[in-house]
């Protein structure tokens, strides 16, 4: 699937940098030690603005849930629907969720509770954006 | 004059803050309806400003008050939440110049402020306040209630408004673009519509609970059946169709779980009501609705999208302050008509509530049972956006005509209408206002 480009700006340009190097990274919060996304200018829980750094985690996760989209409002994923979108619970943290849309898994089989790990796939102007795949066994 | 939006302490958000210290003592009156259509046809008398007006002008007739009387006036601004006039797009002067303006040249016909409102409604000579509850009717019926208790009003219009032009929601702006700034595709490269995080949550309890989609058959197909008995909603005007378990199960999918008739359909249309003092009811036409409470719910996921936990934990803490504000209990509710725009997150206000009993996974068994107006246990007598189209108003029009005995063919029958909540959207954030039939 073609995800649309990312055009990096001030705020992510860490987030996509890491990205490009296969990292995945997640907004931490230094006042509270508490991830947090969507990342945003302050943290939801304590309030602290200016105090984040962007931490690593270990790219090991479980499919939380999922539904199928069969009418999309992103024009460039229409083609390829219906496709799966699922949600990612991270290992490091399971009230961090990700999505994704599950590479290689078919439509609406999709094993919840299976585990998963990261990968890098890119979007349609080469950036390179997180993505999941089930760990076989 | 320069409208300000309703602050944060009018709202009633926190548990503890005991019985509202207006319980009972601000009533609805009026209520006026503007016509319903699908879509816009560009012309001035169909404009989201003109239906305005018709609804207000309806509502003032109703509750029998001459329009000099009305001090204030509350109104959601944001008319529609996914049609949007694009940029670019050349503006509907004879339209415009139709009605008296203000600075913004699409107030009226894709917004709405309190000044275009009054400009173009002289006969409104007296109104003192004016107020934004930005959101939903639920909003602005919290800010009016609060309003008229504190005296900031006596006689207030509350309305709420929807517009619609040709196109779909969302097939346009950033979703069309090739490429996405980097904060927003952070979360926003995965094509999610609408509906898809009710979808999720749909599924997950249904996988918790061992509950189907088919389950949700009944409830639809009431639904449906009291929205056709709605004369002010857009399928009784427009598509007098019945929606069986057929139609419904066979209707494709949006975000599976979610399907089309999941997706209440957009449409014009204008909500208004009138609030007074509960002192004032000797002077009104029609009967008093006293409000008991209004309650708010304003939490957040932790991340992108709620889970069935969080869900639960908001919908119970909604129902707890509903219930201390407006000193009542889920025994003393005639019948249940919370939102349904999703229609898959119904239940989850339905069981937070409490209603006639129901715990966490229980209310798809319950619409197996007679959920009709008929019997003894009504779910959403409105028939609400899945039988009206959206507007997140027929709940609260159709508590207040239940309570005053003038719901018509929707008039409820198996049980004594006395009181009544309404309220939505979503089970994390919404507002809630509390209907009695009597003042205490
Ligand atoms: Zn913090």
């Amino acid at each position: 699937m073609s995800k649309q480009g990312v055009v990096p700006d001030d705020f992510s340009q860490p987030f996509w940098d890491a990205a490009s190097e296969e990292r995945l990274v997640i907004q931490n919060c230094l006042e509270c030690n508490r991830l947090q996304h969507p990342p945003a200018e302050t943290c939801r829980d304590c309030g602290a603005s200016d105090s984040f750094e962007w931490k690593p985690m270990s790219g090991r996760g479980t499919i939380y849930n999922y539904g199928v989209v069969h009418d999309c409002p992103v024009r460039l994923l229409q083609e390829d629907q219906p496709f799966n979108l699922a949600v990612i619970m991270l290992d490091d943290d399971p009230g961090i969720q990700m999505f994704s849309h599950l590479p290689g898994v078919p439509v609406d089989d999709v094993p919840v509770g299976a585990a998963v790990e990261v990968i890098f796939e890119p979007t349609a102007n080469g950036q390179l954006v997180p993505e999941w795949r089930v760990i076989d066994d | 004059m320069t409208t300000p939006t309703a602050p944060d302490a009018m709202y009633r958000n926190d548990e503890g803050l005991g019985i509202w210290e207006h319980r009972g003592k601000v009533a609805a009156f009026g209520i006026g309806h503007g016509p319903t259509s699908r879509r816009w046809d560009g012309r001035p008398e169909t404009c989201v400003g003109a239906i305005t007006i018709q609804a207000l002008r309806k509502a003032i007739a109703d509750a029998g008050v001459a329009p000099e009387q009305i001090d204030g006036l509350v109104v959601v601004p944001v008319t529609t939440t996914g049609a949007f006039w694009e940029e670019g797009k050349p503006l509907p002067m004879d339209v415009i110049e139709s009605f008296n303006q203000t600075d913004d040249p699409l107030d009226g016909v894709a917004k709405l402020s309190a000044e275009w409102l009054l400009a173009n409604m002289p006969e409104l000579t007296n109104v003192q306040f004016t107020m934004y509850g930005p959101g939903c009717m639920s909003n602005a019926l919290n800010v009016a209630a609060q309003a008229v208790g504190d005296g900031l009003t006596h006689t207030c219009l509350v309305v709420k408004s929807w517009h619609n032009f040709e196109g779909r929601y969302y097939q346009s702006g950033a979703n069309v673009e090739d490429a996405l700034p980097g904060t927003a595709a952070i979360t926003r490269l995965w094509g999610g519509p609408a509906s898809y995080g009710t979808a999720l949550q749909f599924a997950e309890y249904c996988r918790k609970y061992g509950k189907t989609h088919e389950m949700m058959a009944p409830f639809m197909e009431n639904s449906r059946r009291n929205g056709l008995m709605f004369p002010e909603g857009y399928w009784a005007q427009h598509r007098p169709e019945e929606l069986g378990r057929e139609d419904y199960l066979a209707a494709r999918w949006i975000a599976k779980p979610a399907n089309l008739f999941d997706n209440d359909i957009p449409i014009m249309m204008s909500g208004a009501y009138l609030f007074s003092t509960a002192e004032r009811a000797a002077d009104m036409k029609q009967k008093p609705v006293y409000i008991l409470n209004h309650a708010s719910s304003n939490a957040r996921p932790r991340s992108l999208t709620p889970t069935l936990d969080e869900v639960e934990a908001e919908t119970a803490r909604t129902a707890r302050k509903i219930y201390e504000g407006a000193g009542i209990t889920a025994d003393d509710l005639s019948f249940e008509n919370m939102y349904d725009g999703f229609s898959l997150f119904h239940q989850f206000h339905l069981e937070g509530l409490g209603y006639r009993g129901i715990k966490f996974g229980e209310a798809l068994d319950f619409y197996q049972t007679d959920i009709s107006i008929e019997g003894p246990n009504p779910v959403s007598p409105s028939g609400g956006n899945v039988g009206s189209g959206r507007s997140r108003v027929w709940m609260h029009t159709d508590c207040i005509q239940q309570l005053q005995g003038r719901a018509g063919a929707r008039q409820v029958t198996g049980v004594e209408p006395e009181v009544a909540v309404s309220g939505g959207p979503m089970p994390l954030g919404g507002n809630f206002t509390v209907w009695s039939a009597s003042p205490d």
